[in-house]
């Protein structure tokens, strides 16, 4: 039997909570029903489901998908042995097997044929069968899918389908307020709250170029790195070129405009 | 002589040096010595009298002389005197030309000119282009004798120091060399061109202006405002080039921003920066600013409240962006405390600019106790304590304008002497927003008039689009010099393409059995799949590999197949010029007729294949008129309405292919495909009838072809001239195929299309 303990979240992860959402996925978890959640890069997805994972009390188990990512990855197979063969669980199986949480963050980069096992564990069915193996498995009762994706940069050829889709309540996250957002930095890091409110300032300016040459704003996750970095001697608008304007373009007229941001907020 | 004498000895002395009789010189001969003998030395001034005393003995009236009396000295001020044989040299050479009139124009604007240029190596660049200049536009019969003056010279000369205000000498030499080549041989254009009254004068002097220019930085700017301040608007800009005496100012309006179309930089700050500040403001007012009822109030109490509603903004401008203070700074300007005499002059403006310094400035220094109490009952409104902002309003702040005024208004300030030093603040708009006038005043221009709609002009063709024509002589583009109309070719009887292909039905059967040749149908190799067709061995054997040895093997062991697609866009651009018309060499067919059937055929082929692709035709009759006629566009099928437009093809004029390249290039420039190919049918060489030099519009063509590669198009050429060779090749480099035997013509072209996209 796999050993449970090594999923459980240990640490309370810091989470700010924005809106009601802490309540709202304890209620889908007393129930069951899958989550998905969806939001911008960096805006605090994982972040979230790790939060829930420790206040229920429940292991986590984290898939990163890729396109590569074949449907025995989530499943498990069969690996060869010098006197035959022997089954190994994939991390969807582990997690049906223990009753943990079973999170996929980005969905969407995993084909489409991947992303159609997970069906049958999100209806009333929670089973998972194993064709290969000849296995149906019966969720564990504390066994939750939760799936997350960005809608910002998901193309024609990257779009759930709607088959999976309705198979999941959702939550809608994106950058917090203002305020709160500076708060969550501050708290993140140990950052003054006023040098946080800037980071948030310059934040804005990039989220406001969003479709004139942005795919994405700059994300919370970014504002954290820059005041990691003032907060270890760099200097602010140096910090924040680097971990705030250089990462997210190439783009010369863009980049010049945010430096200017940047100069006309730390003055 | 005449019969003044001189009291001064050492004056009666130098008048007998400049040897002299023209009276207007003796009335102001006091005046200008004065002037000489305060700037010049000694030896300075005998060469001065001697250089008076040579002009003044031209032959060409006084006026010269007394250009050269008066503004020698100031040049010699400004460069040092040294530089007086270099301009002797300059105007012994225009007197011994026919030139002779330009020198008095020479003369007036030297002082000025001398002014910008700061030093004589400068001076005598100027001095050498301006002999360039002469030297190549001075018209001769027979040539080895110059006869006919420079027209432009006299209008250069008068021009020069505004051009140098604009321009460095090397792009003044860039501007010159321009107008030189293109109108050195037409006197009436030429004058045009050197007195900035022609379009493409204006033009060249914009590309070759310093300074940051407003087109340049659009973008930035408008990321700016989109970033910083969540606006946007249109940017407009006005041309300061022209306006000497009026100087506009930034302003806003219901159709967009209007900008300076360029800023030089001013200390550190830079051009875009200075941009990037009135935009700031601009939208302050717009966020902040409520129009205000200004019938009651004085132009002076108007003017108050302007400053002060200005303050305002800025100040909440640098609450939003702190480092903005540091640029309002830098550039309003520091009124010096006791610059303004209030007995002589009117002090209001300086007064209101020092006050507007020391509401930004906290370091201001000003010892004005009405100042500083104002200054203290600003900030009050604006914080009224250290926590607690206020945003205040423009009606608030109006108040404190007012009674600010009234509280320090001088007698003086009526007067007509006005100071203007110092006061005003570069980066601010006019404020025509802040003002509504319910009665129309007599003073104010009104702008929130509406004007007259024009009455709409029925749009009979498209507007036309202009393309630059690159000038190989000088290896720089010509600005907006092509005009092409576009239109859709008009409609003939689509049965007759029909005919044509029914003619050609053995040929077209032969063609059939290569185009499903060439149909998609390319198989790709998928490898590193865990499921699929074949086992792919080589990985296979690695797995097992890796297997014995220990390892996790690979489990993607299979590939399997998919069929590749075919993603070409093609643009067929044919020649419609008058050689079209002639028959060709060995059949009783035009050349046209030939073109007709081979385009019909190759039409048919690509439809076949199912390759998008877009038929157009060109011919131009002179630069203000290239016509580009759709034929057949992307969007729509080889059906009756395209084969009707193929049946009307008629020739006629010339062919300027380069411009019509690159009007095709915009649209096959906008297609997704993977390649995309531009077929260029042509018979002759790119000529046209403006066109004298015949390398220009073929080196025109190869820099338009450089164009194509660029954008990622790929252009051939066919040619139906059989002496293409000598230059084809410098168009399209290796592109390009002969065709000798233009009979054949319809069963090659469809050869080669598939033969180039196989």
């Amino acid at each position: 039997m796999t050993d449970k303990d090594q999923y459980k979240v240990e640490q309370e992860p810091f989470y700010q909570q924005q809106k009601n959402e802490v309540a709202l996925y304890e209620a889908a978890y007393r129930n069951r029903l899958p989550v998905m959640v969806k939001g911008p890069t960096g805006c605090g997805k994982s972040r979230f489901v790790e939060y829930m994972a420790w206040k229920l009390g429940k292991p986590l188990i984290t898939v990163a998908c890729n396109e590569d990512m074949t449907a025995s990855d989530l499943v498990g197979r069969y690996l060869l042995e010098a006197n035959g063969t022997r089954w190994l669980d994939g991390p969807l199986t582990v997690a049906a097997r223990i009753g943990a949480i079973c999170y996929l963050d980005e969905i969407v980069e995993a084909r489409q044929d991947t992303t159609v096992v997970i069906h049958p564990l999100t209806d009333h069915r929670r089973t998972l069968p194993l064709d290969k193996k000849g296995e149906l498995i019966h969720a564990h009762p504390d066994f939750q899918l939760v799936i997350s994706y960005n809608p910002g940069y998901q193309t024609l050829m990257k779009d759930l389908k709607q088959s999976t889709k309705q198979r999941f309540t959702a939550f809608d996250f994106d950058y917090p307020d203002a305020a709160l957002e500076a708060q969550i930095v501050a708290k993140e890091t140990g950052m003054d709250e006023a040098v946080a409110a800037k980071l948030v300032k310059i934040g804005g300016v990039a989220r406001g170029l969003k479709g004139h040459g942005l795919d994405e704003g700059i994300s919370t996750r970014l504002l954290v790195y820059a005041a990691t970095l003032i907060k270890d001697g760099v200097d602010p608008t140096d910090a924040c070129r680097m971990a705030m304007v250089r990462p997210i373009t190439d783009d010369a007229d863009i980049r010049d405009t945010l430096d200017h941001a940047i100069d006309a907020t730390f003055a | 002589m005449t019969e003044t004498a001189y009291q001064h000895p050492l004056m009666a002395a130098y008048w007998k040096q400049l040897d002299t009789r023209f009276p207007q010189v003796e009335t102001v001969f006091d005046d200008l010595m004065a002037e000489a003998l305060a700037v010049l030395t000694r030896d300075g001034i005998d060469a001065y009298l001697e250089a008076g005393r040579i002009i003044g003995k031209l032959g060409r009236g006084v006026e010269p002389m007394l250009a050269f009396m008066e503004e020698w000295p100031s040049t010699a001020k400004a460069i040092g005197e040294a530089a007086l044989p270099a301009v002797m040299a300059l105007i012994q050479r225009m007197q011994k030309s026919p030139n002779g009139s330009a020198i008095e124009p020479f003369l007036q604007t030297l002082a000025p000119v001398a002014r910008r240029l700061h030093s004589q190596a400068q001076l005598q660049r100027y001095l050498d282009l301006t002999l360039d200049f002469m030297a190549r536009t001075t018209g001769s019969i027979h040539g080895h004798h110059t006869t006919f003056p420079s027209p432009g010279l006299p209008d250069f000369l008068a021009q020069a120091p505004n051009l140098l205000n604009q321009l460095t000498l090397s792009g003044l030499k860039n501007w010159v060399e321009y107008g030189i080549r293109n109108y050195g041989s037409h006197p009436e254009r030429q004058k045009d061109y050197f007195s900035l009254q022609s379009a493409d004068s204006r033009a060249v002097l914009q590309r070759e202006r310093h300074g940051t220019l407003l087109v340049d930085v659009e973008r930035k700017l408008d990321l700016y405002l989109r970033g910083l301040w969540r606006d946007s608007d249109q940017l407009v800009p006005y041309s300061t080039a022209f306006d000497e005496l009026r100087k506009p100012i930034p302003y806003y309006d219901k159709l967009g921003i209007r900008l300076p179309d360029v800023y030089d930089d001013i200390g550190e700050i830079s051009g875009i920066d200075r941009y990037r500040t009135v935009l700031a403001h601009i939208v302050g007012h717009r966020r902040w600013s409520e129009a205000q009822v200004a019938d009651n109030w004085s132009p002076f109490q108007r003017m108050a409240v302007e400053f002060f509603e200005d303050c305002r903004i800025d100040t909440l401008l640098i609450r939003e962006y702190p480092g903005l203070r540091r640029l309002f700074l830098a550039l309003h300007p520091k009124p010096a405390e006791n610059a303004c005499d209030p007995e002589t002059t009117s002090c209001l403006r300086h007064r209101m600019a020092m006050l507007s310094r020391a509401l930004l400035d906290p370091d201001h220094g000003y010892t004005d106790a009405a100042l500083n109490d104002f200054v203290g009952r600003f900030h009050a409104v604006m914080a009224p304590s250290e926590s607690e902002r206020r945003e205040s309003s423009t009606k608030e702040i109006a108040a404190l304008a007012l009674s600010y005024v009234a509280k320090t208004g001088l007698q003086s300030d009526q007067f007509a002497r006005v100071h203007f030093d110092d006061t005003v603040v570069d980066y601010r708009d006019d404020n025509r927003q802040l003002w509504t006038f319910i009665e129309a005043g007599d003073e104010e221009e009104s702008f929130d008039e509406t004007r007259k709609a024009e009455p709409d002009q029925e749009i009979r063709s498209l507007p036309p689009r202009h393309y630059p024509e690159w000038d190989y002589r000088s290896q720089t583009y010509r600005p907006d010099w092509v005009s092409v109309y576009e239109a859709l070719h008009p409609q003939g009887n689509a049965a007759d393409i029909d005919r044509l292909l029914a003619k050609h039905d053995a040929l077209a059967k032969r063609l059939k059995r290569m185009l499903d040749l060439l149909k998609p149908q390319g198989r790709v190799r998928i490898r590193y799949q865990e499921e699929g067709s074949e086992l792919d061995l080589d990985v296979a054997i690695r797995s097992l590999i890796d297997f014995k040895g220990g390892a996790t093997p690979d489990p993607r062991i299979n590939m399997s197949h998919t069929t590749a697609g075919r993603d070409i866009s093609v643009m067929l651009l044919l020649d419609l010029s008058q050689s079209l018309n002639e028959t060709a060499a060995g059949s009783g067919q035009t050349i046209l007729e030939l073109s007709q059937e081979a385009v019909s055929l190759l039409a048919w082929a690509i439809d076949k294949i199912g390759d998008p692709f877009a038929i157009a035709g060109f011919h131009s009759n002179t630069r203000h008129d290239v016509r580009y006629l759709h034929i057949k566009g992307y969007g729509e099928h080889w059906g009756d309405d395209a084969k009707a437009r193929l049946a009307a093809m008629a020739a006629g004029y010339s062919t300027r292919m380069g411009a019509a390249m690159r009007h095709a290039a915009h649209y096959l420039g906008a297609r997704t495909a993977d390649k995309k190919l531009m077929l260029v049918l042509t018979d002759g060489m790119p000529s046209d009838v403006d066109a004298h030099d015949e390398r220009l519009l073929i080196e025109d063509a190869r820099q338009a072809v450089k164009e194509l590669d660029q954008q990622g198009i790929f252009p051939y050429c066919i040619s139906l001239d059989p002496k293409a060779d000598e230059y084809v090749g410098d168009i399209f480099g290796r592109h390009y195929t002969v065709i000798d035997h233009i009979e054949r013509l319809p069963e090659r072209l469809p050869q080669l299309f598939m033969a180039l996209t196989k």
